[in-house]
């Protein structure tokens, strides 16, 4: 079937199968951020946003997305190195796995809700699965963007 | 206790690919892959035990998009071991690439290799597999002098034997006693006896199972894995395919998580397999589903602790008996289990009079274990602290005091620890500070919220290892560039945990250049010095080394070839960081000079590479203590607060020892509270989601504080010893003491699940 999407700011046409998911038909047209990381909606690893909303690509149609705006970590460089070299900076982002799914997530958090609160933070990202860090750092990390915005 | 101040060591800098990792750049294995590759999927037992009788895989083949399908009839017949083990294997090499006797619900019974996952999935369903079934060993407590034999085949056979006798499902046993374990206990005002039982927990790390395979431009089998252990896995290769190992090589890309998971070469030999086949590139992915399944968990065992003390709090006598259950092969079992005695008893030093410990180690009809951080060592501490929680409860004393008056301290020798000295140890300072900032005086109390809820504390205390001594081997090779700075190429696996950056940190140290200036490579078979691997706690302390080392034969290099320039004696020459000094002259020549010399009419290589490996592997120790609330109509327990003190020698990087520390409390929470392995009837594993096996989120982690106590490892790189494993450990025991005080019932098995919290409140 014919789909037309605009990924990061790029206006696409495709022919896909029906039942093609969003999460590899970003993964073929270059999008390597988007992680795959369970089949049950589960992990958040894939995590992009529609039309300025996160949504998880494993589990919604590449036909859903037709006539909308998706933009994965390859279009947010900028926004995301704003408060990236936080994390950094607390050794969180480990092994880096679930990090892409993370930072999308909390872009979404911080456009939504520019001075969140620490229980804001936990709940908003609290679908976003990390194994290695303890969560903790991340914290610390989001909280220092948001203090060093303050100054 | 500080010692003196360092440029790069002790410093909390910034991992060298964070960056990369935090903008989600293509940097793993899948990211990677050739796009035309094969897509390899597996089709696996619906049965424990069942000898495949007729297979027939013809209308699969039929699927358009279907490259090939292949069976037992198809692979090699030589058996081999997956686990990612030092040779002579103490693994035995119990598994052939596709067996048609399969041993668990999940063997693999055929390979699909396809064009896309839509055809393979196809074909998948089209293949007829009839089955002899038989009955399944499923419980480990009976599968030693079972009459049923998991393996019962002739051509078994173990490189390195560890007591095994096959012919009774068993495939390590040992029993060993220090003192006069029977005498001290019948002297003893006190015995207590109890067993407790943790199951095939699931590493989980957030990148599952992925390996891809070509042939090379020299037609070599060149393997591109996540994976800890890239050595191993050609040797493995070599073993499971019959092919040499200089036809293979072996490569990690970035890898995302592993925590022992991938120190098993769980996928490794499918798209291998497929690629020597077909000449074609291949690709494997297991899925959620597969890697819960199938992939490479943590050893289920029942640790049976007998514990002699005296009224006063003197424990006196420990003997740890521990059933471990290596699944349906043997990767890793015969040597995880010796952890749960070698890394608990030791605890207790300072009283012990005598101790035993026994084990066995048995075949069963479920998936195979493997290694998961804490080897073993999780386990056993869950028994031993718990037991001596349970001592102290029993006796109105302060879990606490109890370890003071107990815990083994600095300088002394532990004889249930190979007869090595703890040369470095801060464990009772660890009791101290964590006590001051946890609070441990008002936090400890029952308190009875008034909302149904009530709210405690518990502790524990722990150790590790920091690699496995006089065994596996870490390297390094340091080499200068002309514009002065340097390249540091290792064999050690980068997972996550930040070791290219550590290891980074101890070259910019020794050649007294900034950690930019380090360029690090790994791991590649055919360019690294051979390493072990990143397991047993072991890349900072064992490769650390061989860099230290390395660093200490380039300076000498450099020298040389300063006093080719000069027409000197390299003796007459120091080394200064950013050039040399000639003695005599006072002349300084710097890097680059050197450097571009090199290159010119030169025969001294400005590079060294040094192989290291330890007599001795020093333990870090740790104690935890949990303030929990739990609510008594519901049985949900939640952490509010965990406190962690470490002693791992010198941090060579603060803010990652401080989030190793983290997460691993983390991942202790999460097998103590919520992550369950149950089986049905036939043997199926029934929580192989991540919606059924509950991982803890950020809001079940509770707020964690972490620091450190340092003690100073003379024998290890700038006074380190290892973090990577030993803080699994504390939050099992303590979390199960908090809910006794809370509950008044001790949970000897975990899970502690909230139904069976409540559960227990109800029967009181």
């Amino acid at each position: 079937m014919e789909i037309g999407i605009k990924l990061n700011g790029r206006m696409l046409s495709d022919n896909i199968d029906a039942d093609l998911l969003l999460i590899d038909w970003l993964r073929d047209k270059g999008c390597f951020s988007v992680k795959r990381g369970c089949e049950t909606s589960n992990c958040g690893l894939c995590t992009v946003l529609m039309d300025g909303k996160p949504v998880l690509s494993c589990s919604m149609l590449a036909a859903r997305a037709s006539g909308h705006e998706i933009m994965t970590l390859e279009g947010l460089q900028e926004e995301a190195s704003e408060f990236v070299g936080f994390l950094a900076d607390q050794g969180t982002d480990q092994c880096g796995f679930c990090n892409p799914g993370f930072v999308m997530n909390t872009i979404a958090l911080l456009r939504e809700n520019p001075d969140p609160t620490d229980d804001e933070i936990l709940s908003y990202l609290a679908g976003n699965l990390c194994r290695c860090s303890g969560y903790n750092g991340q914290l610390r990390g989001i909280r220092a963007f948001l203090d060093s915005r303050k100054k | 206790m500080q010692h003196k101040e360092y440029k790069s060591i002790n410093k909390s800098v910034r991992k060298k690919d964070s960056i990369q990792l935090l903008l989600g750049k293509p940097v793993y294995t899948e990211d990677m892959m050739p796009k035309d590759a094969v897509i390899v999927k597996l089709l696996r037992s619906p049965h424990a035990n069942a000898i495949v009788k007729s297979i027939d895989t013809s209308k699969a083949k039929l699927v358009p998009g279907i490259v090939d399908v292949y069976t037992w009839e198809d692979v090699p017949k030589t058996r081999f071991s997956n686990a990612g083990q030092t040779a002579p294997e103490p693994s035995p090499h119990d598994r052939l690439i596709i067996d048609r006797h399969v041993r668990f619900v999940g063997d693999p019974v055929a390979i699909i290799a396809a064009e896309d996952e839509k055809a393979a999935k196809r074909a998948m369903k089209l293949i007829k597999v009839e089955y002899e079934v038989l009955e399944p060993v499923l419980d480990f407590r009976k599968a030693k002098d079972n009459p049923i034999l998991v393996h019962p085949e002739d051509d078994w056979s173990v490189p390195s034997d560890w007591g095994a006798f096959v012919d009774r499902n068993i495939i390590a046993s040992e029993d060993n006693t220090d003192g006069d374990l029977e005498g001290v206990m019948s002297d003893c005002d006190m015995v207590l006896e109890h067993t407790f039982h943790t199951k095939q927990y699931s590493q989980t790390p957030m990148e599952t199972f992925r390996t891809y395979t070509e042939l090379d431009r020299y037609g070599r089998l060149h393997v591109v894995s996540s994976t800890q252990i890239v050595f191993h896995v050609r040797r493995i290769l070599s073993v499971a395919l019959g092919i040499p190992k200089n036809r293979i090589r072996v490569e990690k890309p970035r890898i995302g998580g592993g925590f022992g998971a991938k120190q098993t070469a769980v996928s490794e030999v499918f798209p291998a397999f497929v690629t020597m086949k077909t000449g074609r590139p291949a690709y494997i992915c297991f899925s959620r589903e597969e890697s819960q399944i199938a992939g490479s968990p943590r050893h289920e065992m029942d640790v049976t602790v007998r514990l002699g003390a005296d009224n006063d709090g003197t424990i006196r006598a420990l003997d740890v008996y521990t059933l471990s259950n290596t699944g349906a092969y043997g990767e890793h079992g015969p040597t995880t289990v010796g952890l749960s005695g070698h890394k608990s008893i030791p605890l207790y030093t300072g009283s012990l009079e005598a101790h035993r410990f026994a084990f066995d180690v048995v075949y069963t009809n479920t998936m195979a274990a493997g290694a998961y951080r804490g080897y073993g060592a999780t386990q056993g501490i869950f028994a031993v602290e718990s037991m001596v929680n349970m001592l102290a409860e029993r006796l109105g004393m302060d879990p606490t005091l109890l370890r003071e008056k107990n815990m083994l301290k600095e300088g002394m020798v532990m004889p249930a620890y190979f007869g090595e000295t703890a040369n470095a140890c801060a464990l009772d300072r660890c009791m101290s500070r964590c006590k001051d900032i946890f609070d441990w005086e008002s936090k400890y109390p029952v308190r009875d919220m008034g909302n149904g809820k009530v709210r405690t504390a518990g502790v524990a205390m722990a150790m590790q290892g920091s690699c496995i001594s006089n065994l596996d081997v870490g390297s390094a090779t340091v080499k200068l560039n002309e514009d002065g700075t340097y390249n540091l190429i290792i064999g050690a696996a980068d997972m996550g945990t930040g070791c290219d950056t550590i290891l980074a940190q101890i070259v910019a140290e020794c050649m007294d250049c900034s950690v930019d200036d380090v360029t690090v490579f790994g791991a590649d078979t055919d360019a690294s010095p051979y390493d072990s691997g990143s397991y047993a706690s072991s890349t900072t302390y064992v490769t650390g080394g061989a860099c230290v080392r390395a660093c200490e034969r380039l300076k000498k290099r450099i020298c040389e070839i300063a006093a080719d320039i000069k027409g000197c004696a390299s003796e007459d020459i120091e080394f200064e960081g950013r050039g040399v000094r000639i003695l005599d002259t006072g002349d300084f020549i710097p890097l680059t000079d050197i450097g571009i010399k090199s290159q010119l009419n030169n025969g001294i290589a400005p590079e060294d590479t040094v192989m290291h490996t330890s007599p001795v592997s020093p333990p870090p120790y740790m104690v935890g203590m949990v303030e929990i609330e739990l609510d008594k109509l519901t049985g949900l327990v939640e952490v509010l607060n965990y406190s962690a003190v470490v002693d791992c020698g010198i941090a060579i990087n603060p803010a990652l020892a401080r989030i190793q520390t983290e997460g691993g409390i983390v991942q202790g929470i999460g097998h103590t509270l919520m992550e369950n392995v149950t089986f049905n009837e036939k043997g199926k594993l029934l929580e192989s989601s991540l919606m059924q096996y509950r991982i803890p989120t950020r809001l079940d982690a509770g707020k964690l504080n972490v620091e450190f106590e340092n003690s100073y490892e003379p024998t290890g790189p700038f006074g380190a010893k290892s973090i990577g494993e030993i803080v699994i450990n504390t939050p099992a025991p303590a979390i199960a003491h908090a809910i006794y005080r809370a509950t008044g019932t001790w949970f000897r098995e975990l899970p502690i699940t909230p139904e069976a919290v409540a559960m227990s409140i109800k029967q009181q």
